[in-house]
Order: C-alpha cells, then structure tokens, then sequence
C-alpha cells in the first residue's frame, strides 16, 4: 500500500479537528475526498505533507513502508508527496524557472543525484508546460504574483508534472476554475496518473470528477471518514447534498 | 535559463561562515599607534607627498580634534579610542611593482584566495582591479589598456605622484573634510583608495574594480575613492571588501568622492562585506563611510548600487548633488543584519538643478538580534524647479528579536516638485515557506530564494559580476536566522 493512515488525530492549537481517520491508498489508485466545509479535508492534507501547527496527537501515517509522522515537510515532498494548494502563495522575485530548478534539485540532491543540467531541465520544462497549455515563458513570471485563480491552478499542475510525485494530493484544485481551466488540469493530472502514482483529490463538487475519474469516494464528515464508495456515491451526494450524511 | 546564473546560486550555497576571515601573513611595515600631527607628517612623509596634501591633511586635522564622534544615528557605537588605532600599515614593499612578477607572491596568493585574480592573463572577464591591502595599493591591472583609451585608473598615491593637479582639482570639491566627523578623521590620515579619470567623451572599456582588504590587526582602514568622468564619459565601478576574523573591533572610514560632469553617468556598486563579528556580536568592523556623488553637469547621472552583508556597524549615506540641470540621482540597496549587527544606512538627494530627478529603492533585511534602519534624506532647493524623487523603503523582518527602522527626511522648497514615498514592511510568511518546503526545498534554501526575491529589483541593478557575488552573500548571511 502507497499510503495507510491509521486512526488519525489532528489538533490545530489544541482543538482536534481530524478524529480517528482511516484511508489506505494504492498505486495506480485515484480516490476522492469530499464532504462539507469545515470537516478537516485540507487538515488530513496538511497532516500528510507535514504542515507545522498539526499536531498529530494519535495516529500513524505510513507511506512506502515507513511512518512518515515527525519527517520534515521537505524530506516527504522528496520521497514523493505532493500537494496542490487550495491557495497557492506568492513569492514576489522569484521566477517559477528558478523555483522549479531549485525544487528539482533539491530533490535530486536527497536523492543523491548531481544538479539536471541546463539542457535537460530546459527541455523537461517545456514538455510539461505543453502538458498544461502554458504557453508563456515562464523565466520572468514570478511564482504566483499577478496569476489569475485558473493560471495559479494550472502552475500547480505544472509543477506537479515536474516533480512527478507518487502521492499528489489536489486540495479543491477546482475552485475558483472555468470551464475551459478545468478540462485543462483534469487533462493534465489523467496523463500523469500512471500505475506507480496515485491520486487524492479533495474537492467540495462532483464537477471535478466528470474529468477525473476516481476508483473511490470517501465522504468525510467530523473528522472522520463516514463514508465510502465508488464513482457513483459523487453524484448521489451531488444530488442530495451532504444533510444525510450528518445522519451516518 | 541560465544565460543568467544568478538565479542556480543559491542552490550551491550551504553551510557556510564568514568564508574571507583568514590572516595572511606578511611583513608589514607600521607607524606608531595614536594620532598627532607627527603621525600624520610621518604618513605623508612615507607617502611621497607634496607639500599642499600634507598641508591639507593637517587642516583636516585641525578641524577634526574639534569635533565629537556623532551619536545621531540609530547605533549603539562605543566611544572609539583614536589614539589606541594604527594609522598606517602597508605590506612591505619589495621596490617598485610594475610587473606581476614583482608582486610579493604571499599577496597574489592572497587575493587568488579571495577570488581576485591580478594575473591580467588568467583574468577572462573585462574587470580591471586595483587591489588594496591595509594602506597600500598592492596592483592595479589592465593599466596599459585602460591608457590607450586615456583613462586613468590607478592608486590615489600614485595618483598624487603622476597626476597632481587632477588630484588636487577634485579632491574634498564633494566631501570637504568640514563634512562630518568621520569624514574629517579620513582627510587627515588617508592611505589609499583608487583614483580615476575617464576623459572627455570615453566610455570606459573597462568596468572597473577596487577590492579592498584589511590584514593587519589594530589598524583602521582609511582609504580614499575619486572618480571623475569628464563631459559625456560613462564608468562602471565596483567596491569590494573583505577583512579577517579578529575578537577586537577595527575601524573603517572611508571617503568616496564622484564627479560626473555634463552628459557624464556613473555607475557605483558596492558589495560590503566586511568581518561582521560574530554570532554573539564579539569582534567585526566599524564601517563609517562618506560617499557622496556631485552631478555637476546638465544631464548628468550617478546611481549608487550598494549591497551591505558585513560590519558590525555600518553607517553610511552615499548620496548625489543633482546641481546640473535634468541631472539624475539613483540610490538602490540592499542592507542585511544577522545576529548582532547595527546598521544606520540610506542615502541623501540634494536637488539643485530644474528638472532633477531621483530614485530611491532601499531593502532593509533584518534578522537575529540585529537594528536595520533606513535613514534618508530628500531635498528640493527653491530653485529645482520640476524636480521628481521617488522613493521606496522596504523592511523584511526574519524572527520577532530584530528591528527595523525607516528614518525619511523630506524638505521641499518648491512647489513644483513631486516626491513619492511608499514603504512596507513585512515578514517572511508561514505560508511561503511551507509552499517552498512542500516542493522539496529546505528551511534555509527557501529563505536564501525569498529573500533574493524580495531583492530582486536592487540585485538586478548591479554588473553581473557583482550579482552573483551578492546573491551567495544573502544567503549566507542570514544562515542560521530562523529556526
């Protein structure tokens, strides 16, 4: 198994927010989050990438055979965690090429790999902008500043395609999109999913789930997971909205 | 990408202390600590100087044993005890020094060490250096390339020596030794500094470069900087600095003097980085330092570029006399504090002449214990008729132990005129660390590229040479500053 979390509690400035959550993950698998506002989707997202702030009171969280609770932030991002944020920061003076180099790197260093060349990293830049329709030259956009919500959604994507991660977690990577942006996105996360990675994909909509097809739907509710089932349990939530659900 | 190496520094950069705090090892040769007109005499006398620079060294004197070391400033800078300072102390010679091959190879190994290569052969890019080391020049290169085009760039002694009445023209017409304190203390005592000339016309084909070093303990370090560029001359020129690890404290006040006449530009970058003591603030050098440029020509520009990583105290002003008509004054820097460091630093724009303009884009960074404070002034006389200043100040605070400052001084004498002011100030957030983390960059590194970001505007400003320099000093310097 990619991922297993077992009986997970998150508390954020001593208030439990997740409360004995269960998932497990496979390779190859794509498996959605949903439920309503204030539940503890992007909690459990932040408690799998390592987020300081989120004590992890119980629990473990186990990824490629190893107890990941305690490792840095950077050390998971290097063994293959990646998470597309909700709200994507900005980083005035900072080109996405440069971030992007540095983040490559860095992981090829932890890896113990000597820097990509210049060349190398050129041409894989331009491939996985193609994959997401960036067309701009991104040497002199700095990350995120002056990005509309669709551009910083797409740069997400872009630089999860960079990374290519084992785990990428997409935090409501559909929010705030039009139409054309989340064919885009959705287009660009199925050519990455492969049989080696795997999907988590939080998301309030089942919109989303039109593009991206997922093998399971979890519901969360509380802090915890109260429901699970296949692609069809979306569109019944879709159509009752998450009332009954509080009844589980 | 990388037809600009600026931006993979960074990611080269790890573990590092201040890398230049070695001592070499080198008969000097000294005259006796304290200060007195003997002294000075004595400094003269070993110098080789005409009678009116010595008389004008005493004046200087004269006028400073009246005046009191200013305390306006946001430091906590001791009482220095001048008489406890060696004034003068060169690296003994071996006679003269013409040729590479005469240079006492302890200093070229030197400042191979420090990266300044004095072999023209080996040199690749076209940077012409004077190497400085305590009192003397140790080597100016590309002197005979530099002379085809009739610039003159040399040590202000030799200077005095070969071009006496250019020296004696211009020196103290922007920095009269009345100015301050500091300014006073340095026009009596002196050593040297670069002297340069661009004639009528030329555009120098050559930037050019002083690195200055300090080797010798228990001595201050007074050198003396004069460029002029003569109607419609263009110079670059870059200032570095470095100095041993050494537990006492060692002062520093220089003077640098520009003129730019009509149509002239100079262009001024500095990279400081003198010892800056340690982690619990013990040692480091005083930096008080007098730069002024005088825009004396209609049409004239000076830009001061000023990257400031070292000292424990550094107060300094490098500002323009815009006198000329549509003269321009431009000021960017970038001031980092780590530990226990003070720096009192910002700029000063006279606006004399019609249609003068100015900029003013100040980076303050501070972290650990430091004070970083800005402190400039803007001045529109009543006759600068349509003059324009814009400034910008802006403070990164890393941790809640530091402090950051914005001092801006604004007097307008005619209404006319239009001067901005914007400032900020600001704090590394949570959440641009964590976004850099998540993407598998360390603490440290992601610091290292917020903070070069936040820069970027300054950075951008320097030659290319310099930039790479300075962006590896940011990180380095603020090693350590969280966590």
């Amino acid at each position: 198994m990619l991922l297993n979390i077992k009986n997970l509690h998150v508390s954020i400035g001593g208030k439990e927010i997740l409360k004995g959550l269960n998932l497990g993950v496979n390779e190859g698998e794509v498996h959605a989050i949903m439920g309503p506002n204030g539940t503890g989707k992007s909690t459990l997202a932040a408690a799998i990438t390592g987020r300081e702030g989120y004590e992890i009171t119980e629990g473990e969280i186990w990824y490629k055979g190893k107890n990941i609770v305690g490792m840095s932030p950077e050390d998971r991002a290097n063994e293959g965690i990646f998470l597309s944020f909700q709200y994507p920061v900005e980083i005035p003076g900072v080109s996405i090429q440069n971030f992007m180099r540095t983040a490559v790197n860095s992981k090829r260093e932890y890896q113990g790999l000597p820097p990509m060349s210049t060349m190398e990293f050129m041409k894989m830049m331009k491939e996985k902008q193609a994959m997401v329709e960036i067309t701009e030259k991104l040497q002199n956009r700095f990350v995120n500043v002056g990005y509309s919500g669709g551009e910083k959604k797409k740069n997400e994507i872009f630089q999860m395609a960079m990374l290519e991660p084992s785990l990428a977690i997409l935090d409501e990577t559909d929010s705030g999109l039009d139409i054309d942006a989340l064919r885009i996105v959705a287009h660009g996360v199925n050519q990455l999913h492969s049989a080696e990675n795997a999907f988590v994909v939080i998301t309030h909509y089942q919109r989303l789930l039109d593009y991206i097809v997922p093998d399971f739907v979890h519901v969360m509710y509380d802090g915890r997971i109260v429901k699970t089932g296949g692609k069809t349990l979306a569109l019944e939530l879709e159509e009752k909205g998450y009332e009954w659900i509080k009844e589980l | 990408m990388d037809s600009n190496p600026k931006n993979n520094i960074i990611s080269e950069v790890t573990n590092k202390d201040y890398e230049y705090g070695f001592v070499t090892d080198i008969e000097t040769d000294f005259v006796p600590k304290g200060l007195n007109e003997d002294i000075i005499r004595l400094i003269s006398k070993k110098k080789e100087e005409p009678e009116w620079l010595l008389e004008f060294r005493l004046k200087a004197f004269r006028h400073w044993q009246t005046l009191k070391q200013p305390n306006w400033a946001h430091l906590d800078l001791p009482e220095i005890d001048y008489q406890d300072i060696i004034y003068y102390a060169a690296p003994r010679k071996r006679q003269q020094k013409q040729s590479l091959d005469e240079v006492d190879p302890e200093l070229l190994a030197t400042f191979d060490k420090l990266g300044i290569s004095l072999d023209e052969q080996k040199k690749l890019s076209g940077v012409a250096v004077d190497a400085v080391m305590d009192s003397t020049s140790v080597k100016t290169t590309f002197q005979e390339t530099l002379s085809k085009h009739g610039v003159i760039f040399m040590s202000f002694s030799e200077a005095v020596k070969q071009h006496p009445d250019l020296v004696r023209k211009y020196l103290g017409k922007v920095v009269p030794y009345t100015d301050n304190f500091f300014a006073a203390l340095n026009s009596s005592v002196f050593s040297d500094g670069s002297f340069c000339y661009i004639p009528k016309g030329v555009r120098c084909p050559l930037e050019l470069s002083t690195y200055f070093r300090i080797n010798a303990a228990n001595t201050g370090q007074f050198e003396r900087t004069l460029i002029v560029a003569d109607e419609g001359a263009y110079v670059s020129y870059m200032e570095g600095c470095t100095a041993p690890q050494r537990d006492e404290n060692q002062l520093h006040a220089a003077i640098v003097e520009i003129i730019a006449e009509t149509d002239a530009e100079v262009k001024y970058s500095t990279v400081q980085n003198w010892y800056p003591g340690d982690k619990e603030g013990k040692g480091g050098v005083y930096n008080l330092v007098t730069k002024r440029g005088l825009c004396r020509g209609d049409r004239s520009k000076i830009s001061w570029t000023q990257v400031e990583t070292g000292s424990a105290i550094t107060w300094k002003y490098p500002g323009c006399v815009l006198m000329g008509d549509h003269s321009v004054g431009e000021f960017y820097s970038v001031a980092v504090t780590n530990n226990y460091q003070q720096a009192d630093t910002g700029t000063k724009m006279i606006h004399l002449g019609k249609n003068t303009r100015s900029t003013i884009i100040s980076k303050g960074i501070s972290a650990g214990h430091s004070q970083n404070g800005y402190r400039g002034l803007v001045r529109v006389a009543a006759k600068a008729e349509n003059a324009r200043n814009y400034s910008q100040c802006d403070s990164l605070l890393l941790g809640d132990k530091c402090g950051a400052h914005t001092w801006p001084y604004v007097e307008c004498g005619n209404e006319s005129s239009i001067l901005e002011h914007e400032a900020t100030t600001s704090k590394i957030s949570e959440d641009q660390l964590f976004y850099c983390q998540q993407r598998g960059i360390p603490t440290e590194k992601a610091i290292g590229l917020i903070v070069n970001g936040y820069a970027k505007d300054v950075l951008n400003k320097l030659p290319m040479e310099f930039a790479v320099e300075a962006q590896k000093l940011l990180s380095i310097t603020l090693e350590g500053s969280v966590g």
